[in-house]
């Protein structure tokens, strides 16, 4: 086992900091180390985006990161979305045009989407699919996922989009 | 027709916004691998790299010595207990961890315990395994060769063959194939995929020694079942095993049966005392664990001049691999496979299927569907159109031609099985409409001169769903009835437990809209809970499209006796006789005197308060319901295509829908099933293999190479309806969540042969992947 390592970063607002191995995936020390669960993962070759998170204003996959790359970085996850109690119109959108079915492929889709909706405020369906098409979904056939981002897009057009922060992965 | 209650309350035909979202949308849900316990350690599986080798010894100190590993489980160990081996689904066995031989590639061979999961693999790493490696068979039409090896030496028969079963008048069908004027035939396969859930397969066993109870969190489609099989294999008391299905993320007949998996996290969770999580990788889930399909049919169809059918002779190998891990009903060794005479009116028929192993994973299971239904409504929606292509038919027309009609209803098959009801013509029409079916092939003919390659395929099929009736179905023997409990609270508001469990189907709102529907008590005040074998009364799970079929039945059954109780509560409190009450939902009220009601929130609360003398303290109820047939949901399915003929990509240009699956609890998820089950059709059409090389090495046994469509891929689906009631089911609902896996795969072939007939191209095997169309193009002269 090598030396563990310190990671610090900032995960939905909060300060974080652990030892970890060098090894261990961004994915397993947000479930794992951090507790965070609803980052999930769905395959092994990096296709599914279940474990899609949003670091430093863009999406990725935190099972192609290690902890160790993300020290003084900024993440958010799917439990960071909602907001004094109020959710995100994204994770209203999902629930108004029944944008899930078994939730597994859900939070990585909701990561996702809000980059692409940070970047492409008024994404057309040709947009919004691919944006999502490196996130898997087994149960919905996408259709209804299109109409939840539509839904959020519109719903964020009414009233002032949340800033994101932009950058790079370290 | 059902009475529609308000939105408030609603009741069945409300498209209510669904209860589970909640936690799924904010990260909370609880997924097996989202358990955390005490304690607790990783299991993780050895794998055999090869398809067919002889296992000469395993070497695991190396593995015991690095700091963390706290156990090494081999086939030998588990031989001890009697547990190296474990039944199927269906009348065979199984290694749990390989003693003697491996028989395919991945399968388990030993099993490794860690503190951490990146130990466990570590050490998996340096378990030592040697293999002499044996021939390989993964052809199954060399399975019954004279010179093929033969893989299973545990059984007494020295054979590859499994089965051999057959149903039909061979001699009917035969005559009838010889008077024939017009025969035409295919032969199609139904290619080996994986239902691919996007959560594997896994589970954290946690054995409490002082309690002598063992939790078992299971990705389970049926834990009363698995708790059933783990008493009955494992030998443990059956009340000290509590299975937990918690959140299932997705399961389309991948979690139906039990993986070594599971039984070695018991085993070590048994023998370490301390909670044993195991969760497979993707690449494990599609290499091991239940594959679907793999059946290799041959269709034939004798018909008259006029294109009206006469008989249909079906004759299939059925590629089961190392085990017969198939889930399918004791009765039914080939499933439903004899609904392949689908939605026509065919005289006489005779269908026979012969299984065979091969060194592949074992399994063949239900993937979206009842039971090898898939296979049958592709081949006869194939084999139809071959036909009327032949007779220069229009497919729409012949089909017309062929249906069973409605006054036939309740229709016996010539293989056995009575359809419930239909109007077949109505969904064809309907389909047709929204397609604009006679523009289409106007456009078509213009394409053709130009060049170019359209086509349009029709898939009008019929489904068989929502398994008992228990005189036919079972698990292992164990019958396929289902359960409802509905427990009252004095409030009135309401608990109900059911032994069915969703994997993303929304049992959570729909069994809550059918207690609405029954009661009157708003959908939004009714908990549905599933999964917990300590609280849930016992059923069978879901599958097989069977939760509204027989939970659902359950729910409104036992709805039904909370209502008859509530009327002689109402009784009692109105001081009239229950014969002067009439009941409109939510309350009963006096004949004439719709002021002098009761409500069933008062009726509730009277039932702990105010008990009138002489019954029973409480409201709830329990029914255990066994249909008395399957339902047959049925529809029209159009496809239109477009072929680039440079690169043989096939781009799906529209796809219109058209379901009846009797009344609808909440057309807004009946909708999304219908997207879900499209584009896995969609995936089996034009993506999804899994293949083996001549060495039986598996291709197809990551993402990297197992195609699933992604939101690019997938085209925007049209959907409509129509409504024929199941007659027998409570209220009238069939279960709709296969029919668009079922009936799909053969629109999209449909459409890309009917874009190529004109060529002479009859059949394409899927996935039809643009290399196959392109090879097509080239034969037949079109590209060079």
């Amino acid at each position: 086992m090598a030396r563990k390592q310190t990671v610090h970063l900032k995960i939905n607002g909060r300060d974080r900091e652990a030892h970890v191995e060098p090894r261990l995936l961004l994915v397993h020390f947000i479930r794992e180390t951090l507790g965070l669960t609803g980052t999930h993962v769905g395959c092994d070759t990096s296709h599914c985006g279940a474990c899609t998170v949003v670091l430093n204003g863009k999406s990725v996959k935190s099972c192609t990161l290690f902890a160790v790359q993300v020290d003084g970085g900024e993440i958010l996850t799917v439990e960071g979305l909602i907001k004094d109690g109020q959710l995100h119109p994204l994770q209203e959108g999902f629930k108004e045009e029944h944008g899930l079915q078994c939730g597994f492929c859900t939070p990585g889709m909701l990561m996702s989407s809000y980059a692409l909706l940070s970047r492409n405020p008024h994404p057309s369906e040709e947009d919004i699919r691919w944006g999502i098409s490196g996130n898997l979904c087994r149960c919905t056939g996408y259709q209804n996922i299109v109409k939840a981002v539509q839904y959020a897009a519109g719903k964020s057009a009414q009233t002032t989009a949340r800033p994101v922060e932009q950058g790079v992965a370290k | 027709m059902i009475a529609k209650t308000s939105p408030e309350i609603g009741g069945m035909g409300h498209p209510l916004k669904r209860k589970e979202d909640s936690r799924f949308i904010q990260g909370k849900g609880n997924y097996v691998d989202d358990v955390q316990l005490p304690g607790m350690v990783y299991g993780q599986m050895v794998r055999s790299p090869y398809a067919h080798a002889r296992l000469k010894g395993i070497n695991s100190e190396a593995a015991k010595k690095l700091p963390g590993v706290l156990a090494v489980i081999t086939g030998e160990d588990l031989a001890k207990a009697n547990l190296a081996w474990m039944p199927t689904l269906f009348f065979d066995k199984q290694m749990v961890l390989a003693t003697g031989k491996v028989l395919f590639q991945a399968q388990e061979v030993a099993f490794v315990v860690a503190e951490d999961r990146y130990t466990a693999a570590d050490a998996a790493e340096l378990v030592e395994v040697e293999y002499e490696e044996l021939p390989v068979l993964i052809d199954p039409h060399k399975a019954t060769n004279p010179d093929a090896p033969i893989l299973r030496e545990d059984r007494e028969e020295k054979s590859n063959h499994i089965f051999h079963w057959e149903v039909g008048d061979k001699a009917a069908t035969e005559k009838a194939f010889q008077e024939a004027a017009v025969k035409a035939s295919v032969h199609a396969i139904s290619q080996r995929c994986h239902p691919a859930p996007l959560e594997t397969c896994g589970c954290v066993a946690d054995f409490n020694k002082a309690t002598g109870k063992l939790t078992i969190y299971l990705t389970s489609q049926a834990p009363h079942a698995h708790r059933t099989l783990f008493a009955l294999v494992g030998g443990i008391p059956e009340q000290n095993i509590r299975v937990v299905s918690p959140d299932i993320g997705g399961g389309f007949g991948n979690k139906v049966p039990i993986y070594p998996g599971y039984v070695c996290a018991v085993v070590a969770s048994l023998t370490l005392g301390v909670p044993v999580k195991w969760v497979e990788t993707r690449s494990e889930n599609l290499q091991s664990t239940g594959f679907a399909r793999d059946y290799h049919m041959t269709a034939e169809i004798a018909a008259d001049r006029d294109g009206k059918v006469k008989a249909l002779r079906v004759k299939t190998l059925a590629d089961h691999g190392a085990f017969n891990a198939a889930a399918q009903p004791t009765k039914f060794p080939a499933g439903l496979f004899s609904m392949c005479t689908g939605s026509y009116d065919f005289p006489a028929s005779f269908c026979e299927v012969d299984g065979v192993y091969t060194n592949k994973a074992p399994g063949g299971i239900a993937y979206r569907c009842s039971f090898r239904i898939t296979e049958a409504a592709y081949l006869i929606e194939r084999v139809t159109d071959i036909l009327a292509a032949q007779l220069t038919m229009d497919p729409a027309e012949f089909r017309r031609k062929n249906f069973i009609q409605p006054h036939q209803f309740p229709y016996k098959t010539p293989l056995g099985w009575t359809y419930d009801s239909g109007n077949y013509e109505g969904a064809l029409n309907k389909a047709l409409e929204m397609v604009g079916y006679k523009e289409l092939r106007k456009e078509q003919e213009e394409k053709r001169k130009k060049g170019e390659f359209m086509g349009i395929g029709i898939s009008s099929f019929t489904e068989a769903v929502g398994a008992g009736p228990a005189h036919s179905f079972d698990i292992a023997g164990i019958k396929m009835f289902d359960s409802a409990e509905i427990r009252i609270h004095p409030t009135g508001k309401a608990i109900c437990r059911m032994g069915t469990k969703s994997q993303g189907q929304g049992h959570e709102t729909t069994y809550a809209q059918i207690v609405a529907q029954e009661l009157g008590i708003p959908a939004l005040d009714v908990i549905i809970e599933e999964g917990d074998t300590d609280t849930a009364p016992y059923g069978l799970g879901t599958y097989a499209s069977r939760s509204t079929p027989t939970s659902g039945a359950a729910t409104a059954m036992a709805a039904r006796k909370i209502r008859e109780k509530a009327k002689k509560i109402a009784a009692f409190l109105l001081e009239c006789s229950e014969e002067d009450l009439e009941w409109e939902p939510g309350k009963f009220f006096v004949k004439g005197a719709p002021s002098k009601s009761k409500t069933i929130q008062e009726i509730a609360f009277a039932a702990y308060t105010n008990i009138p003398p002489g019954l029973e303290a409480g409201l709830e109820a329990v029914n255990y319901y066994d249909p008395p047939n399957l339902t047959f949901p049925f529809g029209t399915y159009i496809c239109v295509v477009d072929i680039d003929k440079g690169t043989g990509e096939v781009k799906v240009r529209r796809f219109v829908a058209v379901d009846d699956c009797g009344n609808v609890i909440n057309p807004m998820i009946v909708e999304g099933q219908i997207h879900g089950g499209l584009t896995e059709g969609l995936a089996i059409a034009f993506m999804q293999l899994i293949d083996y090389d001549e060495n039986g090495n598996v291709q197809g046994g990551s993402f990297m190479d197992y195609l699933i469509p992604t939101a690019v891929e997938t085209p925007h689906w049209e959907t409509g309806n129509t409504c024929t009631p199941s007659p027998h089911h409570p209220f009238g609902a069939k279960g709709v969540g296969e029919s668009p896996n079922v009936g799909s795969p053969a629109a999209f072939v449909n459409a890309v042969v009917d874009a190529l007939s004109h060529l002479g191209v009859k059949h394409i095997d899927m996935p039809i992947a643009p290399w196959k169309v392109w090879n097509v193009l080239k034969e037949k002269g079109v590209v060079t």
